[in-house]
């Protein structure tokens, strides 16, 4: 068997990387399935729908009620149940409607058991009952006195036209994309640099790279560089199936999408690189990452805006590296503002990057 | 390649030390892990460390590698000095295999090896070396499916492959089976055909004797005993190791005096007779125990070895396992 040519041992130590993280399943599941898997469960938590058409009841005992329950019908907020008189407390009691149409005044007795006459008779006379207190009742109000009236020959003096607006990107499940795309940046990038090197440490493997004449910066920067080629597929998996699922739309660019995912990536590779700088188990560096990550999971708006946080807080927080790559990633993907025009977020990152990849570099051991 | 390391290849002798040490200390707190060591390895040969676990071996060989610096003493290697500026030259011309590496699980045979040419400017080719260590067939094998005596020769393909002046091996094959052994020996045999140096630690003696022209005999942290095995045991032990017990006491002193027999001791109820000659000294053992009226059980004779060597030096065991 013959062998192809032996690359640059940055490409080869970048190749073997690669190799090692797609041949662990596990691994393979929580950076690509996992977020998916979240984006879809929370999306279809928080997804938005049309609001209900307001139920009407329609008391059965009148001669035209089903005339009634039509026009009540033709209103597009509005839909008409014809309920016997059995029923209608109960109905209306429990909220199963919003509104009683009747042609008697005591339709819905408070007491019942009262033997009642009921009037006959098919003109433009009905008793609307209800409970004032209740807002849903009393939008049904008006919607019922249209629709009867209009029903009824009642003739529009003006035309009103409904034009229905949407902010782009104003959905939960907007909001939460790009968040969980930095997130997801984040805990792999954290993740697969901080884990695979204290592991490489515990199994000596970092002192027997020690005793050979490989440039100990290759082998940082091939962890750099796995992470690049892992990030096409996370940021794109994400963006691609949040677009054909829900309808999420990249507003901005996708070339500054994908360079800010760049340095994203790199930022938490760093970080991860300063986390496993000196840990020698896999117990201590678990205990950092988890140190560090847990606050951003939670103060850096991935879910929620930070905004309903305390004032005083809001410094800290947007100092943080996640909430710096959440929010630029959503002026981007909801908003489509040019990548510099969050240069301060940038700046941010860069700092957090640089300062923890070459703090690394110094304090890295290699047995 | 830099000056110093031109001056060695230019100026071969036989016998111009590849590795130096001096003085050389390392302790961990209260443990004395190195203590003063002296050694010289010469070009083409094999030296070994044999010693027990703890003795300091690995502390040693890794100060040897650069890996650990000593607290005092000074460590050449190829005529340099880790430390003084040039240490990625000369990591290309030596190799090591550690104790305790494990390579990485999820990629193959070949694949490794693979990665580990590739920090090298020169050595051999991937599919040279497995032929060499004999991993043809599990080339595409994935490290973790491995055997232990198949990772210990992944192991040693990873160091070879850079085909280098002296390899540092560090228990290569401690825990293996004997046929797993057998072949790591006729790797290490091939390396050493090729004028290549060895630095090799052990606990096994017969690992020391087979493979080793020198060997020196570490107990904690200090060197007791430097020579070729045959001299080292023809030094302290003798030739033949005679071993009896007896139902009654036998006066030690009377055993040394027997013809053919350099040294007598007891141990746990058995007697040991160190002896140059076994032709002399066991028929006069007899002729003693049969004058004296005591009766002897269990009496064998058996060649002497390294291992005598160390009980006599140390009066413990190698392997304590
Ligand atoms: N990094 C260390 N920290 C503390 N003690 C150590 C360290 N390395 C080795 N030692 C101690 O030094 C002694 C020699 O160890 P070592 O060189 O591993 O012996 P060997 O390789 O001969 O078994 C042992 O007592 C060991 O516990
Ligand atoms: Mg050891």
């Amino acid at each position: 068997m013959s062998e192809s040519r032996i690359h640059h041992p940055l490409i080869e130590l970048t190749i073997s990387r690669v190799k090692e993280t797609i041949r662990e399943p596990e691994a393979m599941f929580w950076v690509f399935v996992f977020p998916v898997l979240l984006a879809l469960a929370l999306g279809i938590a928080f997804r938005e729908r049309p609001p209900d058409k307001i139920p009407i009841a329609v008391d059965r005992r009148m001669k035209d009620a089903d005339r009634v329950a039509k026009m009540i019908s033709k209103s597009a907020q509005l839909k008409a149940l014809i309920v016997g008189p059995a029923d209608l407390n109960q109905y209306l009691r429990v909220g199963k409607v919003a509104l009683v149409i009747s042609r008697s005044p005591e339709a819905v007795p408070l007491k019942s058991g009262k033997a009642e006459n009921f009037p006959g008779g098919t003109g433009p006379e009905f008793f609307l009952i209800y409970d004032a207190a209740r807002s849903e009742s009393q939008l049904a109000r008006l919607a019922v006195n249209d629709a009867l009236q209009s029903g009824n020959g009642r003739m529009d003096v003006i035309a009103l036209q409904d034009r229905l607006v949407k902010e782009p990107g104003s959905r939960y499940i907007d909001f939460l994309i790009p968040g969980l795309i930095a997130m997801n940046l984040m805990g792999s990038g954290m993740w697969g640099v901080g884990f695979g090197i204290v592991f490489a440490r515990t199994r000596k493997l970092l002192k027997r790279l020690a005793a050979s004449p490989m440039r100990r910066s290759h082998y940082l920067l091939a962890y750099m560089l796995s992470r690049l080629i892992f990030l096409v597929g996370e940021v794109a998996g994400l963006i691609g199936f949040a677009w054909l699922v829900f309808g999420v739309k990249v507003h901005g660019s996708l070339i500054e999408l994908a360079i800010l995912s760049v340095m994203g990536s790199m930022t938490f590779a760093g970080l991860g690189l300063l986390v496993a700088a000196r840990a020698t188990t896999i117990e201590t560096v678990s205990g950092w990452m988890n140190f560090i990550m847990l606050p951003m999971y939670l103060l850096s708006g991935s879910f929620f805006p930070y905004s309903r946080f305390p004032t005083f807080l809001q410094p800290f927080i947007r100092a943080l590296p996640l909430t710096a790559l959440t929010d630029t990633m959503r002026a981007i993907i909801n908003q489509g503002t040019p990548l510099f025009h969050n240069w301060l977020e940038l700046l941010v990152m860069i700092a957090w990057g640089t300062i923890s990849f070459s703090v690394a570099l110094k304090i890295f051991r290699w047995q | 390649m830099t000056d110093s390391a031109q001056k060695i290849s230019a100026g071969g002798t036989n016998f111009q030390p590849v590795l130096k040490c001096l003085a050389v200390k390392k302790y961990y707190g209260a443990v004395k892990a190195v203590d003063g060591v002296d050694l010289e390895v010469l070009k083409g040969e094999c030296f070994g460390l044999l010693g027990p676990n703890g003795a300091g071996k690995t502390t040693l060989v890794e100060m040897l590698e650069g890996l650990t610096k000593p607290d005092r003493g000074r460590v050449e290697v190829l005529g340099y000095q880790w430390g003084s500026g040039d240490d990625r030259a000369f990591r290309e011309r030596i190799s090591v295999q550690l104790q305790e590496t494990q390579l990485a699980d999820k990629l193959t045979v070949a694949e490794t090896i693979r990665l580990f040419r590739s920090f090298y400017h020169r050595g051999h080719s991937v599919d040279e070396v497995i032929a060499k260590t004999g991993l043809g067939e599990k080339r595409t094998e994935r490290v973790m499916k491995l055997s232990g005596g198949t990772k210990q020769k992944l192991a040693l393909a990873c160091a070879l492959v850079s085909d280098p002046e002296l390899l540092f091996l560090d228990e290569p094959t401690t825990g293996l089976d004997p046929q797993a052994r057998n072949h790591i020996w006729e790797i290490v045999e091939e390396f050493k055909s090729r004028q290549g140096t060895i630095l090799l630690t052990t606990h096994y003696m017969e690992e020391a004797a087979r493979l080793c022209d020198r060997v020196a005999i570490m107990d904690r942290g200090k060197i007791l005993a430097l020579d070729r095995p045959a001299s080292l045991v023809e030094k302290w032990v003798g030739k033949e190791v005679i071993e009896f017990s007896a139902e009654e006491a036998v006066d030690g002193e009377s055993l040394k005096k027997l013809p053919g027999v350099k040294d007598a001791e007891q141990r746990n109820g058995l007697f040991i007779l160190k002896a140059y000659r076994a032709d002399q000294a066991l028929p006069a053992l007899i002729a003693e125990m049969e004058k004296k009226r005591i009766k002897l059980t269990r009496l064998t004779s058996r060649p002497a070895t390294l291992e005598d060597v160390f009980m006599t030096l140390t009066g413990g065991k190698l392997k304590n396992e």
